[in-house]
């Protein structure tokens, strides 16, 4: 047990890669097979990360644990902590425990969804298992060299899978292919990598000690205007992925192009990579450039959150409502993690594991309804409830959480972010409930407009969604009421890892 | 002093086969003239083993000075053989299918193996103008050799005009330079530079002249003009050599030469370089931005990543405020520069091999060609596809790793700008291989019929894709190797200034 605890954050990187190579050598006619591959991978992965959650769970000591590490390249030189270089450190704490379970979740749920993809399936379960590998070590990693090779592993298989297995969106008067969106996407994250990188290689030559690893780098200190100027490349780098407002537009594209288990990962989990990185390696190394920048951000996060929700409100495509209301939810996450306070904190990151799920469960309901009616336009759309009960059920709950009705995640979340903003900038607060409030006229619109109301016409022969489809939406379902009857186990392992960033910030400011 | 004259034999070998190739040559049968690939590479592969073995850990000089064997020369040694392997088991079907003296082929390509062998080792600067001038006009022939193909010819014409210009260039720099100096070994330049306070403008001329001779060897923005035509029109498998071999072999004596002839130095040449790095950096991706031919975007995209060699060049050494020179993280600047040459020149070489796989059998190199390319040969789409990730610089490639190396240098010498210029401009660089990735996988092909590649070309793509792997997950093996290599160009800035007096009196 021993062993396995020392490794098993190396496993949920690796065994995505080993699958991924194994995927390669199958014929790639075997359909039944190679998804079975990429299944029971995903499943392994999902144990895995349940594992490790339950692990920080009961261990009940906070901190870093079931840290490991492995000296990969020395950086031959004159450094204080000798030639330590770059190692492949690993270790969770409180905000990244919750997330690896997110991923572990929206993987195996992603794959079930991707059973139905015939067309070169191989390729599409290759990439998905590389992209995936990418997320789990962006969470586990301490090294910012493997942060940030993680990082550009999971940006990587992007443009393939959108540009090969995604949609265009083609309505009357709005036309956006599949290989802008892939290449939109593409250009804007690695534009936002360039500034981390930047900020990266900064950290490292100015903290001079010879090591990539945060916790090294962490010991030494940074001159506040330093701090100020780098903070500034990490939170526009990782903020660009986090959909940070005005950075925020390749989101919508992408999310909408893609296929839909890519959506359900890069909406889920990718872009809760974004603020992550912010936590992580903003917080954790620049507190002084952070308290500077935070007004700024939970600024930003405002807009994220007003200006997504009423852009959602004017689709007409359903799939960009989803996308758009990504963008505005993670601007609860911004709006959370800028206030510096415990409440807004444990918020943030509970919204992220919450709209993760959420938004995931949302991707997955669009993708059945497309893959039947072949359509996203939402006038067309109207009444499906009454041929696909189960599905329009889903829809709902979906709906409900995004709304923050009690009872579902989203409300504990939400609820947690705004008494954060209530004890540091409560007009802002104001501001944001006003955007939950939008947030309730678009999907209560998209229920009322495309599952209920009078059936058209067209749709009256559609069947619900398969055994399959319903099965993996079900697990999703029940974590979003799982965490929202149930937070207190979630909220205690945030509570750590909250904590022990706020450490870092006493005495600023 | 006795020269040992052991220490050569490689080169004697080197020089044995290319004449053995060119008589074989005269003997062997018109339908089996690719046996002579096979005996060209067979030798290769002889050779480096025994270079391997002869030479490993071997310190010493031939002719006072003028031939250098270290860990250095034998690294770029080896680098060289197999490279010339692969290039040659790469060309055999292009040269069947498209040329017409294969004798001549491959003998040239073993006699260039040679000329750039002799580019690594050479001490002095004369002896690495006759390297590099046996490695040039080797090349010119190669450029040429699709004789009735005015592409070629018009590549070959605008090379040998260009090559003789920069020739002059760098042989009137290094005549300025022995002129003012009296010598052209590189441990007495440094010797008598770092005695010397003050640089005196004809040195400097001399200087900025061999800067420039070799800024055109390594087609460095603004000495880059040749490289595209020239890449364009010369038969593919060359190509790729022009990309990776002239390139490596310019880089392994550039670095030499910066290093331990003119350290001393570096205040005034850091500069230069640094500008040309930029330069080549932005110019050479922004160009390639619009290009329609995949041999001229590729041309574009190794100019890029000239400018980032160059930016590892420029962090050789830090000079701090006071004007004090430090070596202290050197080692890293040329860890990286050569673990850059290796990483690119594998993923290269991968490149090249599919481009040529693919003009085979379809006979065209437009971008737009490459539609639905992935449907049509998988295996080979997958190995461009990898390549050109790994050029972008994405992981788990060894572009990916070997960029971070570099960059990682460069701001540890101070240079955090520039390896934030590199950064963006591999921002840029992104698009262009998207482009090219999106043909290959995304469009549809205009026509399905599957592409046949020979089992020999699946083999050295297999390979070279593990490598690109390998090198992107576990660098650490070969950077410890280059480590070695390091360490003997960078010990003679350390060495007592007395014992190199002394030999600098004999040698008077």
């Amino acid at each position: 047990m021993e062993t396995f605890d020392n490794n098993v954050l190396l496993l949920l990187v690796i065994l995505p890669l080993i699958g991924a190579g194994i995927l390669l050598a199958i014929p790639g006619d075997r359909h039944r097979l190679v998804r079975g591959i990429a299944t029971s991978f995903a499943f392994i992965n999902m144990i895995l990360s349940v594992y490790v959650f339950a692990y920080y769970y009961f261990n009940d000591e906070g901190g870093m644990q079931l840290t490991s590490s492995l000296s990969w390249l020395s950086l031959p030189g004159p450094w204080p902590l000798g030639d330590q270089g770059i190692s492949l450190a690993l270790g969770i704490d409180g905000i990244s425990a919750p997330m690896i379970l997110l991923t572990g979740i929206v993987m195996f749920t992603g794959v079930l969804i991707s059973w139905n993809i015939y067309d070169r399936n191989k390729d599409f379960f290759i990439l998905y298992l590389l992209l995936l590998s990418g997320v789990f070590g962006v969470f586990v990693s301490l090294d910012l060299f493997f942060l940030f090779f993680f990082y550009e592993l999971s940006v990587l298989p992007m443009y393939l899978l959108i540009g090969m297995w995604g949609s265009s969106s083609d309505f009357r008067t709005f036309i956006r292919t599949k290989e802008y969106s892939a290449m939109k996407l593409m250009l804007f994250l690695i534009a936002g990598s360039v500034l981390i990188w930047i900020a990266i290689l900064a950290l490292f030559i100015e903290a001079g000690v010879g090591s990539f690893n945060i916790i090294d780098i962490q010991g030494s200190s940074f001159s506040p205007s330093f701090q100020k100027v780098v903070f500034a490349f990490l939170a526009v780098g990782f903020g660009v992925l986090a959909g940070l407002w005005p950075f925020h537009t390749w989101s919508p594209d992408g999310h909408v192009s893609a296929p839909t288990s890519v959506s359900m990962v890069h909406a889920g989990v990718l872009m809760k990579l974004g603020a992550f990185g912010i936590i992580r390696v903003g917080m954790f190394l620049l507190p002084e450039g952070a308290d500077f920048w935070m007004p700024t951000l939970v600024i930003l996060g405002t807009i994220n959150v007003i200006y997504g929700a009423i852009s959602a409100l004017g689709q007409s495509d359903l799939k960009y409502v989803i996308g758009y209301s990504s963008v505005s939810h993670m601007g609860y996450v911004i709006m959370g993690i800028a206030t510096l306070h415990s409440l807004g904190l444990s918020g943030a990151v509970l919204q992220m594991f919450s709209h993760g799920i959420m938004t995931a469960l949302f991707f997955a309901v669009v993708g059945i309804i497309y893959d039947r009616t072949h359509t996203r336009d939402i006038s067309v759309l109207g009444g499906l409830a009454k041929r696909m009960g189960v599905t329009a059920a889903l829809f709902t709950i979906a709906g409900l959480t995004s709304i923050g009705l009690p009872g579902f995640s989203g409300f504990v979340a939400e609820l947690l972010v705004f008494l954060g903003l209530f004890e540091t900038y409560p007009l802002l607060g104001v501001l944001g409930i006003i955007g939950a409030a939008i947030t309730a006229i678009y999907i209560l619109r998209l229920l009322g407009k495309v599952f209920f109301g009078p059936l058209d016409k067209q749709w009256e022969t559609q069947t619900d969604g398969s055994r399959v489809e319903i099965f993996s939406s079900a697990i999703l379902v029940g974590f979003v009421i799982l965490v929202g009857l149930l937070p207190f186990p979630f909220l205690k392992i945030i509570d750590h890892g909250v904590k022990d960033t706020l450490a870092i910030f006493i005495g600023i400011g | 002093m006795v020269n040992n004259f052991a220490l050569i034999t490689p080169e004697f070998l080197i020089t044995g086969l290319a004449f053995l190739i060119l008589s074989v040559d005269f003997f062997i049968r018109s339908d089996r003239q690719h046996f002579m690939a096979y005996i060209a590479c067979a030798g290769l592969i002889g050779i480096l083993i025994f270079s391997l073995v002869s030479l490993w850990n071997v310190e010493d000089k031939l002719y006072n000075g003028l031939l250098v064997i270290d860990s250095y020369s034998l690294v770029f040694k080896s680098f060289f053989l197999i490279l010339g392997g692969f290039i040659i088991l790469s060309s055999i079907e292009y040269v069947k299918r498209h040329l017409e003296h294969p004798g001549e082929y491959y003998g040239i390509i073993v006699f260039t193996i040679l000329a750039m062998m002799l580019m690594a080792m050479s001490g002095e600067l004369l002896t690495a103008y006759i390297a590099l001038e046996l490695l040039s006009f080797g090349l010119y022939v190669l450029v040429n050799l699709d004789r009735y193909n005015a592409k070629s010819n018009e590549a070959g014409t605008k090379y040998i005009l260009l090559g003789a210009l920069s020739s002059a260039l760098l042989l009137y720099g290094i005549s300025q330079i022995f002129g003012l100096l009296g010598t052209t070994r590189f441990d007495e330049i440094h010797y008598i530079l770092s005695a010397t306070n003050e640089l005196s403008p004809g040195v400097l001329v001399g200087l900025i002249l061999i800067i420039s001779g070799l800024g055109f060897k390594v087609a460095a923005v603004p000495f880059h003009m040749w490289a595209p035509d020239t890449y364009e029109g010369a038969p593919t498998p060359i190509t790729a050599y022009l990309a990776i071999g002239s390139k490596a072999a310019a880089f392994a004596l550039i670095l030499r030469f910066f290093t331990e002839a003119l350290m001393p130095a570096v205040d005034d040449w850091q500069p230069i370089i640094i500008i040309i790095a930029t330069l080549t950096m932005v110019v050479g991706n922004l160009i390639a931005l619009v290009q329609k031919n995949i041999k001229r975007l590729l041309a574009y995209s190794s100019i890029g990543h000239v400018g980032y060699l160059m930016l590892g060049l420029a962090s050789m050494a830090s000079i701090n405020s006071e004007g004090v020179i430090s070596l202290a993280k050197s080692h890293l600047a040329s860890n990286a520069i050569m673990f850059h040459l290796m990483a690119y020149g594998i993923t290269n070489l991968a490149a090249f091999l599919s481009v040529t796989t693919i003009y085979n059998s379809t006979g065209k190199e437009n971008i737009s060609s490459f539609a639905g390319m992935a449907k049509r040969a998988p295996f080979l789409s997958m190995v461009f596809a990898v390549s050109l990730f790994s050029l972008a610089g994405l992981p788990i490639f060894a572009g990916f790793t070997s960029k971070f190396y570099l960059f990682t240098a460069a701001s540890a010498q101070g240079l955090l700008w520039l390896a934030g210029v590199a950064i963006f401009a591999s921002l840029l660089s992104m698009y262009y291989y998207l482009i090219v990735i999106r043909q290959l996988y995304i469009e549809a092909p205009s026509d399905e019929t599957p592409i046949q590649v020979p089992k020999l070309t699946v083999a050295l793509l297999s390979t070279l894709l593990l490598g690109i792997v390998w090198l992107g997950i576990y660098p650490a093996p070969l950077i410890n190797l280059l480590q070695h290599a390091s360490d003997t160009i960078l010990t003679l800035n350390s060495v007592s200034q007395l014992t190199l007096s002394l030999d600098y009196a004999t040698f008077r």
